[in-house]
C-alpha cells in the first residue's frame, strides 16, 4: 500500500482530521455526543489508518512505542489520582465537589479529569494492542 | 416509520450472522463481522444510543477488524474443511432459543414509556440534567459523574487486557520491529 | 393488526435472541479458535441489543438534555454497553494473542488438531487414534 499515491495522499489530508475531530469529541462530550471512551478510539483508529497506508516504522514516529506503552498505565494512574483530592477533604473518593468553590463547577473539572484518564488508557491501549499484533513475527 | 426502519436493519443483521455461520473463508468471516458491527451502529442510532453507536463505529468496523486480520495473517485464513457433526449444537441452541423466546412474553412491548426500566433513577438523572446541574449529555455525566467506581474499573480492565497482550505477544518479534531485540530463532515445534 | 404490531414489538427480542443463539451455535460447533471468538462477539453485540432495546422510548430522542425536547430515551443502558464496547474489544484482542500463542505452539488452531497432538505427547502411543476417531 505504500506505492498507492490515491492513498497516501488521501490518509496525509484526512489524518490530522480524525485526530481534531477525536478531541472534538473528547472536549464537547458534555454537550454533545463523545467522551473519552468514543474519542479514545478514534485517536486509535486514526493512528492505526496510518500505520496502515505508510507503514509501521512511519507510526511509530508518530506514535513511538515507549511513549504508548507508559500511557497505558498512566490513564489508569490519571483516574485514581482524580479521586483522592476528595479524600484529603474529608468527602468520598471520586468525589467532584472540592475542585472548585461551586460544585456544579467542581463537577465540570471532575468529569475533565477523569475522563482524560479515560482517554489516555484506551488510545494508548488500542494502539499497543496493534503495534504488539504487527511486531509478532510470524510462525 | 421508526419501527419500520429498525425491523429492516434487524432483519439484515439476521442475514449478515447467517453468513456469517456459513462462510468457511476466515478473511470472508472477518470483513462480514466489520460489515455486521456497522449494522449494529446504525440500529443503535435508530435506538437513541448516539454514543454507543460512535463508539462500535470506531471500534468494531475499525480497531477490531485490524486486530482481526493480523491474527489472520499470523495464523492462516481458512477454517479447517471437515465440519464437525453439528445435530447436537443445534438441538441445544434451538431448545435454548426457544426458552427464552417464551420467556419475552412477560416483557413490555419495544419502546413503550411506562416499562418499568424507565421509573425508577433515569428521571431522577433527567431531572438533574434539566435543571442544569450537571453536563447536558446524560450519558457522559453518569458515566464519569454517577457511576465514577463503575467506569474506574472499566478503565482498569481495558489496562489489564492490553498488558495481557504485551506479555504475549512481545517475546519474539520481527526481525528490524526494534532495534536490539531481534527475532529469535523460531521455537515452532 | 394489533396482534401484528404486538409481534412487531417483540421483534428486537427475537433477533436479540436468535443472534445470542448464532453466536452460541459458533462457539461450540465450530472447532477453528478465530471463528470461535468472532462468534463470542456475535454473542457480545446481542448483549448490546438486549440493553439498548429496552431504554428506547418511541418518538423519543438520544438523551443529550435540550429545552427543545421533552422525551428521552433512556441512558443508563448506554453508558453500560459503552464501556463494554471498549473492554469487548480489549478482551477480543486478549483471545487472539492467546490464539496466536496457540497456533505457535501447537501449529493449527483448530480444535480438533490441538486435542489430537495433546494425545499423541502424553502417553506416546495410542491415544492419538483414539481420540481423532472420537472427535471427528
Amino acid at each position: 500500500m505504500k506505492q498507492d499515491v490515491i492513498l497516501r495522499v488521501g490518509v496525509k489530508t484526512v489524518f490530522p482530521f480524525i485526530l481534531m475531530f477525536a478531541l472534538y469529541v473528547h472536549f464537547h462530550g458534555d454537550y454533545g455526543p463523545g467522551g473519552g471512551f468514543q474519542a479514545g478510539v478514534i485517536i486509535a483508529a486514526g493512528i492505526i489508518l496510518y500505520a496502515l497506508v505508510f507503514g509501521s516504522a512511519a507510526a511509530k514516529r508518530v506514535a513511538p512505542v515507549a511513549v504508548v506503552e507508559r500511557l497505558v498505565p498512566a490513564g489508569v494512574l490519571i483516574y485514581v489520582f482524580g479521586g483522592i483530592p476528595g479524600l484529603f477533604a474529608g468527602k468520598r473518593f471520586l468525589d467532584y465537589t472540592v475542585y472548585a468553590q461551586d460544585p456544579l463547577h467542581g463537577h465540570e473539572w471532575g468529569v475533565f479529569i477523569v475522563e482524560g484518564g479515560v482517554i489516555v488508557t484506551v488510545a494508548a491501549t488500542m494502539i499497543a494492542i496493534f503495534y504488539a499484533f504487527g511486531d509478532r513475527a510470524r510462525g | 416509520m421508526e419501527l419500520a426502519i429498525n425491523a429492516v436493519l434487524l432483519t439484515l443483521l439476521v442475514a449478515i450472522s447467517l453468513g456469517i455461520i456459513r462462510q468457511r473463508s476466515l478473511f470472508g468471516v472477518v470483513l462480514l463481522a466489520g460489515a455486521y458491527s456497522f449494522l449494529i451502529a446504525s440500529i443503535l442510532i435508530v435506538l437513541d444510543a448516539v454514543d454507543v453507536a460512535m463508539t462500535e463505529a470506531a471500534v468494531g468496523a475499525g480497531i477490531s477488524t485490524v486486530v482481526l486480520l493480523a491474527t489472520l495473517h499470523l495464523t492462516g485464513s481458512m477454517e479447517y474443511p471437515k465440519p464437525r457433526p453439528a445435530v447436537l449444537p443445534l438441538f441445544v441452541c434451538a431448545v435454548t432459543g426457544v426458552a427464552l423466546i417464551w420467556g419475552t412474553w412477560d416483557l413490555p412491548g419495544f419502546g413503550v414509556a411506562v416499562a418499568p426500566i424507565h421509573q425508577a433513577t433515569v428521571p431522577e438523572y433527567l431531572r438533574v440534567a434539566e435543571a442544569h446541574l450537571i453536563a447536558p449529555n446524560v450519558v457522559t455525566a453518569v458515566l464519569a459523574d454517577y457511576r465514577g467506581y463503575d467506569t474506574m474499573g472499566e478503565t482498569t480492565v481495558v489496562f489489564t487486557a492490553g498488558i495481557g497482550v504485551m506479555l504475549l505477544l512481545r517475546g519474539r518479534r520481527k526481525v528490524g520491529a526494534d532495534a536490539g531485540l531481534d527475532a529469535k530463532p523460531g521455537a515452532k515445534t | 393488526m394489533s396482534r401484528f404490531l404486538e409481534l412487531l414489538g417483540h421483534y428486537n427480542y427475537f433477533v436479540t435472541i436468535f443472534l445470542m443463539m448464532a453466536g452460541l451455535y459458533v462457539v461450540i460447533a465450530r472447532g477453528n479458535m478465530i471463528k470461535k471468538l468472532v462468534g463470542m462477539s456475535l454473542f457480545q453485540t446481542s448483549v448490546y441489543l438486549l440493553y439498548i432495546s429496552p431504554g428506547k422510548i418511541l418518538g423519543g430522542t438520544a438523551p443529550i438534555v435540550d429545552a427543545r425536547f421533552a422525551v428521552y430515551s433512556n441512558p443508563l443502558p448506554h453508558v453500560l454497553i459503552l464501556t463494554a464496547i471498549v473492554v469487548g474489544v480489549a478482551t477480543l484482542a486478549l483471545g487472539l494473542a492467546l490464539v496466536v500463542r496457540i497456533n505457535e505452539a501447537y501449529g493449527s488452531v483448530e480444535e480438533d488438531e490441538i486435542f489430537a497432538r495433546d494425545g499423541k505427547t502424553r502417553d506416546g502411543k495410542t491415544r492419538d487414534g483414539e481420540t481423532r476417531d472420537g472427535e471427528s
